[in-house]
């Protein structure tokens, strides 16, 4: 996983060769086939696996969080909308999703030219490991809550 | 090997870098400025500022006499010839993209400029007119594919041209007004103007072409690529392809003499290859881990300890605590260049110098 987000993220600055005087995500645009490097999905069962997309200037990295149950999935719901809306201050983070996975993240050359690489990389990995703790926790934190609710709803009855 | 000599010039990105002939003046990108340094003092001093283009510079060369050219996104290329300042004459590109690459020949009549539609632009100074124009170098099967990078050949005539379209080619840039008729040679016996001279791909048959390089006497030609190899063709032969397993794609690759050459790029160190019309193989890399202990100046130092700072707030903003995740070396590369070098140049027999996107120029002593 690691190695494969270093060699994608080989990025170079690269001016727009469809649209005069633009400079845009190749991979977002999508207009010049030779530009665009083979997709690549790193799984480890059908309910988590990540994306990726290269190409020159940009690369697309899609996450599907695991999902066991119904609660992870309002849980993880909720929290990447919790991420999503505030995707201005990470920076790398893609607003929407693309289809079928939960996260996106979108790193550019200009982003490439203010943080180092290994850097970037380590974050990536490192938000992964956290993210599936971070869900496992917040179930953990809300099943206790449901009981302790439950028990004080239900000692009238006792 | 003596130690490296390094040049800290900010923090914005260098896309090139170009020193003068007599190596005393050095002219790096800035965005969408040039900056050109005075370099024979201890630390180099700011001569000039070349503010006339409007989006990103990507190429810089300074010619024999001094002149420098420019050429950015905003598609134009300006020639700066010096004085008491640089005055600017604007070339006649008649390109509808971004320029990409820009190369003085090596007599300094004429210059090539890559384009973001795969056409190459020779411009020349006409006399009558008094400005410089161009004519246009197309290719046929190359739908408007980016040009990466572009070089000349020793003879003045012949031109290698890298696309993003996997092919690296060598045509003649041969103005009848200018030029000599040139005798024949391995490329080649006649020359007209856009005579393509040769066509390569590496053995993969993908990956962008980033740079190509002529050897000193012109009758080998390298590239490197994206699929992580570097290429050296002996015309009439098969090319020669060294496929690297365990490092990022090269960038840059420049001949230092006929039988070694110097590749640097994601890996953020050059590294040296030898060979011959029989092959050629990885000799060693310079720069590379853990050899050379960096001296930073008190003015780096802030600087890395501003990146660090700036790190801790990124990290507490995303998870609410910091992580210490700083390697030895204090979370840098062991490099002395932090992130991928743009360019590779020759500057002496024995000195080669390379800037990268941390903002650095460091010179290199060859073994």
């Amino acid at each position: 996983m690691g190695s494969s987000l270093t060699a994608a993220i080989c990025l170079e600055d690269f001016a727009s060769q469809v649209a005069e005087r633009h400079n845009r995500p190749e991979i977002e645009a999508g207009e010049s086939p030779e530009l665009l490097l083979n997709n690549m999905t790193i799984s480890r069962n059908d309910n988590e696996k990540v994306f990726i997309e290269p190409s020159v200037n940009s690369i697309r990295v899609s996450i599907k969080i695991k999902q066991a149950d119904d609660i992870e999935e309002i849980l993880v719901h909720k929290f990447t909308r919790f991420l999503t809306g505030r995707a201005e201050n990470f920076f790398i983070l893609r607003r929407v999703p693309i289809k079928g996975y939960d996260i996106s993240f979108l790193i550019t050359n200009f982003h490439t030219e203010q943080m180092l690489k290994h850097k970037l990389v380590d974050f990536i990995i490192e938000f992964m490991e956290d993210v599936d703790r971070e869900i496992s926790e917040i179930k953990l934190f809300l099943n206790a809550r449901a009981r302790f609710v439950a028990e004080a709803y239900l000692t009238p009855f006792d | 090997m003596s130690s490296p000599t390094i040049f800290p010039l900010g923090h914005e990105p260098i896309q090139d870098h170009c020193f003068s002939a007599d190596g005393s003046i050095l002219a790096i990108t800035k965005d969408s400025n040039v900056e050109i340094y005075s370099v024979t003092g201890a630390a180099p001093r700011l001569l000039a500022t070349l503010a006339d283009h409007d989006k990103k510079v990507t190429a810089v060369d300074i010619s024999l006499d001094g002149k420098i050219v420019t050429c950015s996104q905003d598609r134009n290329a300006i020639v700066w010839t010096p004085g008491v300042t640089y005055t600017p004459t604007l070339v006649l590109l008649r390109i509808d993209f971004a320029a990409t690459a820009v190369r003085w020949s090596p007599s300094g009549d004429k210059i090539a400029v890559g384009s973001g539609d795969g056409v190459v632009a020779v411009c020349y100074f006409e006399e009558e007119n008094d400005w410089w124009i161009s004519k246009h170098i197309k290719v046929k099967d190359n739908k408007r594919s980016t040009v990466t990078n572009l070089e000349w050949h020793p003879n003045n005539v012949l031109l290698a041209v890298g696309y993003y379209d996997f092919h690296a080619r060598v045509f003649s840039a041969y103005v009848k007004a200018i030029d000599a008729r040139p005798g024949p040679s391995v490329w080649g016996d006649k020359f007209p103007f856009a005579a393509p001279c040769g066509d390569f791909q590496t053995e993969t048959q993908s990956g962008w072409v980033h740079d190509v390089a002529f050897s000193p006497s012109g009758d080998v030609l390298a590239f490197v690529s994206q699929d992580n190899s570097v290429n050296v063709v002996y015309p009439g032969t098969a090319v020669i392809s060294l496929q690297l397993q365990d490092s990022l794609p090269f960038t840059s690759v420049v001949f230092t003499n006929e039988g070694e050459l110097v590749a640097a790029g994601h890996d953020c160190h050059p590294v040296v290859f030898r060979g011959d019309a029989h092959g050629w193989a990885k000799a060693y890399a310079l720069d590379d881990d853990t050899q050379v202990v960096i001296e930073r100046s008190e003015e780096e130092d802030d600087a890395y300890s501003h990146a660090n700072a700036l790190n801790m707030f990124k990290q507490l903003d995303l998870k609410g605590k910091v992580v210490n995740t700083s390697q030895n070396n204090n979370g840098l590369l062991p490099h002395i260049h932090q992130n991928t070098i743009t360019r590779v140049r020759m500057l002496s027999d024995v000195h080669i110098s390379t800037s990268g996107r941390d903002g650095k120029v460091v010179i290199f002593t060859l073994n």
